[in-house]
């Protein structure tokens, strides 16, 4: 990423740059916002790990240890919140800054001010959230679902600084969303017509669809809790006619979507990784690009499934469970196609590589727990146990941050032109690969055998598993560090490496040099 | 991804154990046909998901360990096959339509709760359940009864730590029993694991489950869904009897109401003492207020108000018993007058003013919370 | 510049989607409405009932809940009763208000099963509007109901519950302005 120090060379030409912190808060060029992104996301990974280790060393015997309920429920609700709006989404949107542009041999995204504005509103976006715990009474200890009259009635004075802070986020990721949307649809390099579009392009053209449908949905479910709060509406209140589950049903509107556009993009990188790797060609470009709109479209149908324990007609579970199981269809294509690439290549295993294997196999264990909770009548005990717990970090940290893992060693050696330290990154797959299991896999276990989640303290028969799972937990946590190590000595040196990484690789983004220069593509490339 | 491959086969192997007994680390079968219906088609989806899983795998790793590189594997150039493509379509989705079969059944079997032969409304508050057994005049509150000190390591844990009450909510086996959920402030959800029933309980609407249970026991549940700060710490216990030792204990329980009654009006005439009152009072504080106002009495600062010094507490008696009484709207401080006894508030009230260095030294009777409740009749009259 | 046209159809669907999200409070309220789906019968004074249908009995039971802090005590005079669809019914109801000071009651009607709830008509209701206590004053409602001859032959039982609210804070209460009588005896 610090290649933007070193590429302060190539542009001198241009224009002259602000030095310092300056350029970076000035700064309208794609890949500094990319790198800023994917700063800011590392950042909050971070943040947001550290409150899960609070979390797991209080879970880690039975018994009131270190933290009082009260604060447990903050670091739920904001460890939370920081992963899914702090560290899977804007890693995914740097990843968008840096490499859309370069795989459609565009310049610039195409709004560079904007691109500017969406980046740097965030920060203020997390230090509202973050010093709310701060303040008297606490941060947000609702969940990160916030469901009234929870999130109402019943929650504190600073519950206007949580809505600010999604309001904000809120605001960033339209915007993110806006510019890719026009960046792809209008600087496509000549030549690069719909149907060769890398796929990492088009499932972020899908999933910035997804974003601009619900953000403001979201937008809107927290303005209403806002008003009823403190400007005496009633639309989650039953005393003045409102209706609490009408809340869980916008949120999850909102919340359905908001799950895939943190694995679409995922899908891209995989689908970007695995030919690579492979020798090969991707076996079904088409059947990839319309099993993620199906996904896409069908992910606007089954938002109720988050909700069936609220009480609701036969006829409304059963068309929601359908619904929700028909989304095996796309998913398991998408599963095949990835291992018919594999099959008669020639296989080899850097370090993106192992990544995006480790992906597909737990990606799809968190998909057969998906499946498992589409049936109804078992939904009813899965629901809000740690069997969930289990199913969504499968699919939200084997699944996402791995392929954000994946996608970031694959091209850090593009953006900063060396080689990262490939012994070290090893140790980070393996400790990460064996620990993020000791960490999850238990909670399969404890959530059938009946521990429910968000509790800060437990029943003697969980114990055993709870001990396990925090120590996977503190190591998965230390692993990580390890990747901070990677990047920072790939940014500073290394050796250095050619434009085409991997021999394997293709797409414009191999074509330019590496470290790839300040500004490419000035001219269009032609592509064939 | 040896790894990968050893996680995927414990898991096949770690559940199939679970298939043989009732274990730790599986679902419980539980003790209702849906509760088994639903372990079966548990099980079976699980079964399904492990053979395609395992035939995915398979296909993987052959080629992860056979098309190597380093083996001398060459690339080969194929890609897009309409026909493989629709059969990996197609077969899942037959999969599917089987599995939802028994799916739909079961649903339609669990959301039959017409005819009952009993009816319990089961109420959620911040952080306990309210029982009335509907059409018998029975109801009572059943609040966690394990020990702060067990919390707080200071007391070896119980065999039922945090899963037990004080008073279990009682039903009969071999009968329909259906339960009308709601709440008194935030959502909850009543889950029973060995019923397989699980539903919100939303303030302002009623929401039906039942069940019926075929053996005898203590069967144990926890609040599902994220209620506050002691969300962890309202559990539920269900007693499932003989019918004739239900309707036994229905009755006793009916005796007992009047009797409570009675021994209230009893009260009236006598004088407790400081020591006795301080007793009541010490036991009913940490049962019901020391959740939200702290055992220290120190509260949480913006959230819940300290005792500790507090103006109210140590200030006029008249607002003190009001708003113990009555609550106060539009905040977690419920109405006590309708949960605790003359008795018991007279004791936590005199604990109040008389503990963590508030030191009024008044002592409070029944009678004169008794005075205050007539009091607020008396004025319309 | 080239990219204005798609910028604001892009920036116009975000606020439209914002708009669309607001417009989901009253659709949710028609879709509960078709399907039942969260059992909120509803809150107009129903049209009188057209016949009786002398085929079937339908038990139409009553529950009362008072939020923690209403202190008002709300009790139907019968737990249960039996009716014929399309037989109009009167339920009396005994309130209280138990404390000390003029309070404001809302009741929310709720139906179990859900579905059953588009087939309860009520005539009159005190759940139709807010009711105003004097301290310590006792009333008493009646409800007027009967359920519809269209009820689906499935329901053979269903639950009229209200849940009872305190709200004095929010609603300004003039005891001698309040409609403390409207809808009730």
């Amino acid at each position: 990423m610090s290649t933007l120090v070193d590429s302060q060379d190539h542009n001198h030409d241009q224009h002259h740059t602000p030095k310092g912190f300056k350029r970076w808060l000035y700064t309208t060029n794609h890949k500094d916002i990319g790198s800023l992104y994917l700063i800011f996301s590392l950042t909050m990974f971070i943040v947001g790990g550290a409150m899960a280790m609070v979390i797991r060393a209080e879970l880690f015997q039975p018994g009131l240890q270190l933290v009082d309920p009260h604060f447990f429920n903050q670091m739920t609700t904001v460890h939370g919140l920081i992963m899914v709006f702090g560290a899977v989404m804007p890693a995914f949107t740097g990843l968008a800054n840096w490499m859309i542009p370069m795989m459609i041999g565009a310049p610039d995204m195409a709004l560079p001010r904007m691109n500017n504005w969406s980046f740097w509103i965030l920060p203020f976006a997390f230090s509202i959230l973050l010093m709310s715990l701060f303040m008297e009474g606490g941060g947000p200890a609702f969940g990160w679902t916030f469901y009234a009259p929870l999130s109402t009635t019943y929650s504190n004075d600073n519950t206007a600084l949580f809505v600010f802070a999604v309001h904000i986020m809120g605001i960033s990721s339209i915007m993110g969303a806006i510019n890719v949307i026009v960046t792809i649809v209008n600087l496509r390099a000549p030549g690069m017509t719909w149907m060769k579009l890398p796929l990492f392009v088009w499932t972020w053209l899908i999933t910035a669809f997804l974003l601009i449908a619900v953000m403001p949905v979201l937008a809107g479910a927290v303005t209403m809790v806002l008003t009823d709060k403190y400007f005496g509406t009633s639309f989650f209140d039953a005393a003045g006619g409102g209706d609490p589950v009408m809340f869980q049903h916008i949120f999850w509107f909102f919340g359905h979507p908001e799950v895939y556009i943190m694995i679409l993009p995922a899908f891209g990188i995989i689908s970007t990784i695995v030919p690579t790797f492979s020798r090969k060609k991707l076996f079904g470009y088409a059947s990839m690009v319309y099993a993620t709109s199906s996904i896409a479209l069908l992910s606007f149908v089954v938002w109720a499934h988050h909700m069936f324990t609220t009480g609701m007609p036969l006829a409304g579970e059963l068309f929601f469970m359908y619904a929700t199981m028909l989304i095996s269809v796309p998913t398991g294509v998408k599963v095949f196609n990835w291992v018919a690439t594999m099959w008669r290549g020639s296989i080899t295993f850097e370090i993106p590589m192992l990544f995006s294997i480790a992906f597909i196999v737990l990606f799809t264990l968190g998909g057969f727990s998906g499946l498992m909770l589409a049936i109804t009548p078992a939904d009813f005990q899965y629901h809000d146990t740690y069997f969930v717990v289990a199913h969504f970090h499968y699919v939200l940290v084997t699944g996402a941050v791995f392929s954000i893992m994946a996608g970031a060693y694959y091209w850090l050696p593009k953006w900063t032109g060396h080689m990262f330290n490939i012994t070290l990154a090893k140790w980070h797959f393996w400790l990460s690969l064996v620990s993020v299991n000791i960490l999850f896999f238990p909670m399969h276990f404890v959530g059938l055998a009946g521990m429910p989640r968000r509790i800060p303290d437990y029943a003697l028969q969980f114990a055993d598993f709870n001990a396990i799972i925090s120590i996977g937990g503190f190591a998965f946590g230390l692993s990580q560090l390890l990747f901070v190590v990677v990047v920072y000595k790939c940014a500073r040196g290394g050796e250095s490496v050619p434009d085409k990484v991997w021999e394997g690789a293709e797409g414009l983004e191999w074509e330019v040099a590496s470290p790839a220069p300040y500004h490419t593509f000035s001219t269009p490339p032609e592509v064939k | 991804m040896k790894a990968c491959h050893a996680v995927v086969s414990l898991f096949a192997l770690l559940m199939s154990f679970g298939a043989t007994s009732n274990s730790d680390y599986n679902m419980r079968k539980g003790v209702t046909d849906i509760s088994q219906n639903v372990y079966q088609l548990h099980m079976t989806i699980f079964l399904i998901c492990c053979v395609i899983g395992v035939i995915v795998f398979a296909v993987m790793f052959w080629a992860l360990i056979h098309h190597r590189k380093s083996k001398g594997a060459i690339a080969a150039q194929f890609h897009e096959s309409t026909k493989v493509e629709i059969l990996w379509t197609a077969i899942p989705f037959i999969i599917l339509v089987v599995m939802a079969i028994p799916a739909t059944k079961t649903l339609i079997a669990m959301e039959d709760a017409s005819k009952a032969d009993l009816t319990i409304k089961v109420t959620g508050s911040q952080w306990k359940w309210h029982y009335e057994y509907m059409g018998h005049d029975v109801d009572f509150y059943s609040v966690l009864s394990t020990p702060r000190e067990q919390m707080n390591d200071l007391e070896e844990k119980g065999e039922h730590y945090l899963l037990e009450v004080d008073k279990a909510l009682v039903i009969p086996t071999g009968k329909k029993v259906r339960f009308l959920m709601t709440s008194d402030d935030v959502i909850h959800s009543w889950w029973v694991p060995d019923f397989a029933v699980k539903k919100d309980a939303n303030p302002g609407f009623i929401n039906e489950a039942w069940t019926n249970v075929n053996e005898a026991g203590i069967y144990r549940g926890q609040c599902a869904e994220l209620c506050g700060k002691d969300h962890g710490f309202m559990p539920i216990v269900v007693d499932a009897r003989a019918p004739e030792e239900f309707e036994l204990w229905l009755a006793e329980a009916q005796i007992e109401k009047q009797q409570q009654a009675e021994a209230s009006a009893a009260l009236l005439d006598k004088t407790l003492s400081k020591e006795e009152l301080m007793a009541v009072g010490e036991q009913v504080y940490m049962g019901y207020c020391a959740a939200c106002h702290q055992p220290t009495g120190l509260g949480l600062p913006g959230v819940f108000p300290a005792m500790k010094g507090s103006a109210l507490v140590q200030g006029d008696l008249k607002p003190h018993i009001d708003i113990l009484l009555n609550g106060r709207p539009g905040t977690a401080m419920q109405a006590f007058g309708k949960q605790l006894s003359i008795k018991q508030i007279a004791g936590v009230i005199t604990y109040k003013r008389n503990s963590w260095g508030n030191d009024t030294g008044e002592v409070i009777q029944p009678s004169q919370i008794q005075a205050e409740i007539d009091a607020t009749k008396e004025k319309e009259q | 510049m080239e990219h204005d046209a798609l910028l604001k159809k892009l920036l116009l669907s975000a606020v439209a989607m914002f708009a669309f999200a607001f417009a989901l409070v009253p659709l949710y309220d028609v879709f509960c409405d078709v399907t039942g789906l969260n059992g909120k019968p509803s809150m107009e004074v129903a049209e009188q009932s057209q016949k009786v249908l002398n085929s079937r009995m339908v038990d139409v039971s009553f529950t009362t809940h008072a939020q923690q802090s209403a202190p008002f005590a709300v009790k139907s005079q019968q737990y249960m009763v039996q009716v014929k669809p399309g037989e109009m019914t009167e339920v009396t109801f005994f309130a209280q208000n138990l404390s000390g000071s003029a309070r404001v009651m809302q009741a929310v009607p709720s139906v179990s099963p859900g579905k059953a709830a588009k087939y309860l008509h009520k005539m009159a209701c005190f759940c139709f509007d807010k009711q105003a206590f004097a301290p310590s004053e006792q009333l008493e409602f009646k409800l007027l109901f009967y359920v519809d001859t269209e009820l689906p032959a499935d329901v053979k039982e269903l639950t009229l519950s209200y849940t009872v609210f305190d709200i004095s804070d929010s609603v300004q209460a003039n005891i001698n302005a309040a409609t403390v009588n409207s809808g009730a005896s």
